[in-house]
């Protein structure tokens, strides 16, 4: 027999610790009291991601919604609605006078809006009926049939739709340029290129929609004029490439791809090209020169792909999240489109949330979302309740968003008056335990590492920036060093060939920026304050603590620390190589870190 | 399927809406997708597919339908799987592993009840209704 309504305790940390337990256990008492736990089912959750309204109680199936519920008012709720049907109108989220009734209708659960994800976990992606289902190839058949290519370029250009690879440049634009030379072979490109470390927007997309990305290059070649497109994907992501041959293969056979689409004279077909995994290869002109065959080496623009691209071609290149949003454009109009969003950058954008955050994951939010809903409405705030101390965004080419912008709405124009920028959409938070300087040298290490080598500034100029850092966090590092690094920097911006070297210096900048004296501390004071440099720390015991439990002396891998069972132990400077693993295991807090 | 015309696209169209629809009101069958995208493969999907299947299968459970989907984003509680049961609320559930996929199975799919302790909510409503 089936329950009539099922009663949601969220069982979260926040919440249980706001007396949960308490309220779980009082509302189990009071439905077998009044007779009525054959017909509500109790269940545990977990985290609503709502914490500071906490403990909440969700009931399905009407979804009402209550805050603040305490272990006092379960009797009321078993008797007033699970048994008489009426919502307990006290415990209702009240925001502005208006009571919300459903989940649905708190903002809270409105801050995701999902046009890029709106069919990642909700179709089989490997079924093109469940995508045409849900609108699939409907934009396709109004820009054929209903629409001329001007039409479609002018719905572009009025929803504002602008480049989500991070550039921001407006889509409708580039497809106006290809659609106006005039040319005997036109090419469509995606950008799958997926490399920011931490970042994963574009791959899921990838396998959990593919058919999204199709029909949108599709509607590109119909509007400027192009028969063959590609998608450059990197062949580190195995199950998107599936997803994405399987789709093809699909839409061929439907006819939505290949000869005469849907009995038109529109042809148009698309193909897969697998990238090494270089990351220069995501900048356009490296990603055409990979495509062609070529080694994987940017050339300076003008001329833009849009008029000279693939093989000479006028080539339209665009971003997988970008073409994601366009069906849903063409279907539900600019206006609505453009409703959504700040005054510069309209629409959504998709970030994959990650580092140290309770709920990491992947998310869509309208543009102008401010980082605080991000990282604390939706993320959940930071995990182990330390405290927040930087977002990194852009990835390798980003900078910092620090706690005194925690409230500044999410565009294209604040992120970089910040100095930061949209990049992607990877977005990792940092709390007090990471190091700035530590952080930084990671995204150095990894451009070097990505660095084509073809122009000097990147190639010498990053080489040199990484030492310097390593040589601050080994704490060698002298005043003038940060100096160097800032002339460094403006040579690279000013002087490098392609994106990535002009956009590598950019953590160092954002982070001179915002933690200079934690640079200072590492080089006035040879000290690490995140703990995190190695060669900036030490282990001590601290005599009076210690009882001489020889936990410590049993976990450490050199054995460098020495003592006599129940007296206090002696760690060994010259022998430890600093794993902490000491400082871990001591439950007496008898090791001193610093 | 040979190629299609605008007239037999949207002929399938209207019809799989429709059975994506009915599915619900008539009650002829429960559903349970698995968010198998590479985060939720990685994190232990495919061992909840086996457990799943095998679970049905020991059970004799016929009318249930096993599906895979892409990814939801909530990949803090990888893998997740979605159970939409006839007469039931639709739930999200979080951190299914092979034991809790049995869970499911024995309590949801056979016993009507949801299952406590793994229900996370939806991220956000949907744009396409």
């Amino acid at each position: 027999m089936a329950y009539k309504n099922y009663i949601l305790v969220c069982a979260g940390t926040a919440c249980e610790s706001s007396n949960g337990i308490a309220l779980y256990e009082e509302l189990e008492k009071e439905l077998k009291a009044q007779g009525v736990d054959a017909e509500a089912q109790l269940v545990k959750t977990g985290c609503f991601g709502f914490c500071e309204q906490g403990p909440i109680v969700k009931i399905l199936p009407d979804e009402s919604f209550y805050v603040k519920v305490g272990p006092e008012h379960a009797k009321e709720i078993v008797s007033e609605h699970i048994i008489k049907g009426r919502k307990v109108e006290a415990l209702l989220y009240d925001k502005g006078q208006k009571k919300s009734l459903q989940a649905a209708e708190i903002g809270f659960y409105q801050k995701q809006q999902r046009i890029v994800l709106r069919n990642c976990g909700v179709i089989n992606p490997e079924y093109i009926d469940e995508y045409i289902a849900r609108e699939g190839y409907a934009a396709l058949e109004k820009v054929l049939f209903d629409m001329t290519p001007d039409q479609v370029v002018e719905e572009l250009l009025a929803a504002g739709l602008r480049g989500r690879g991070g550039a921001g440049f407006p889509t409708g634009l580039k497809w106006k340029f290809t659609k106006n030379v005039d040319s005997d072979q036109k090419y469509i490109v995606c950008n799958a290129d997926e490399g920011d470390p931490g970042a994963y927007m574009d791959r899921s997309t990838c396998e959990g929609d593919p058919h999204s990305v199709l029909e949108a290059m599709t509607i590109a070649g119909h509007t400027v004029g192009a028969n063959q497109g590609y998608i450059y994907i990197r062949a580190e992501y195995p199950l998107a490439i599936k997803r994405l041959n399987n789709a093809i293969d699909q839409a061929r056979e439907y006819g939505l791809l290949g000869d005469n689409i849907l009995g038109t004279d529109f042809c148009f077909d698309i193909e897969l090209r697998l990238g090494a995994g270089a990351f220069v290869c995501g900048e356009e002109t490296a990603l055409l020169a990979s495509i062609e065959g070529k080694r994987g080496m940017p050339i300076p623009r003008p001329p833009f792909p849009a008029v000279k691209g693939l093989w000479g071609k006028p080539t339209v290149i665009n971003n997988v999240e970008t073409w994601a949003n366009i069906p849903m454009i063409l279907l539900k109009g600019s206006a609505w489109f453009s409703s959504i969003g700040t005054e510069t950058t309209k629409g959504t954008k998709v970030f994959a949330l990650t580092g140290k955050i309770n709920n990491s994951g992947l998310i869509e939010v309208p543009m102008g979302t401010t980082l605080r809903e991000i990282i604390y409405d939706i993320g959940g705030g930071i995990s182990g309740d330390k405290k927040f101390k930087a977002a990194q965004t852009g990835g390798p080419s980003g900078g910092v968003i620090t706690e005194e912008f925690l409230d500044t709405p999410i565009d294209y124009e604040s992120l970089q008056s910040i100095g930061s920028m949209m990049g992607s959409g990877g977005m990792i938070v940092m709390d007090e335990d990471d190091c700035i300087v530590d952080v930084t040298k990671f995204y150095l290490e990894f451009t070097v590492d990505e660095s084509c080598g073809k122009c000097a500034p990147c190639r010498i100029g990053g080489r040199t920036c990484y030492n310097i850092l390593d040589k601050i966090t080994k704490g060698q590092g002298s005043l003038e060093d940060i100096d160097t690094l800032k002339t460094l920097a403006q040579a690279m911006r000013k002087a490098s060939l392609c994106g990535l070297g002009q956009t590598s210096p950019n953590p160092i900048m954002s982070t001179l920026h915002y933690f200079e004296d934690e640079y200072l501390a590492h080089i006035n004071d040879k000290t690490c304050p995140a703990g995190k440099c190695k060669d900036l720390l030490t282990y001590t015991i601290i005599e009076d603590k210690c009882i001489g439990c020889t936990a410590c002396a049993r976990v450490c891998p050199v054995n460098c620390i020495s003592g006599a069972v129940k007296e206090a132990h002696v760690i060994d400077q010259d022998q430890c190589i600093k794993c902490g693993q000491c400082f871990d295991k001591c439950k007496f807090d008898a090791i001193l870190k610093g | 399927m040979a190629k299609m015309t605008l007239e037999e696209l949207r002929n399938l169209r209207e019809s799989k809406k429709k059975e994506m629809t009915q599915r619900d009101d008539e009650g002829k069958s429960a559903q349970i997708i698995i968010g198998m995208g590479t985060c939720g493969i990685a994190a232990g999907a495919k061992d909840a597919f086996d457990a799943f299947l095998d679970e049905l299968n020991s059970h004799n459970v016929t009318d249930t339908k096993i599906t895979q989907t892409g990814c939801m984003g909530l990949c803090f509680s990888e893998p997740t799987v979605e159970v939409d049961v006839p007469g039931m609320p639709r739930v999200i559930y979080g951190n299914v592993d092979d034991k809790v996929a049995r869970r499911i199975v024995k309590e949801h799919i056979i016993g009507k009840a949801l299952v406590s302790d793994h229900i996370f909510d939806k991220p956000a409503a949907d744009i396409i209704k």
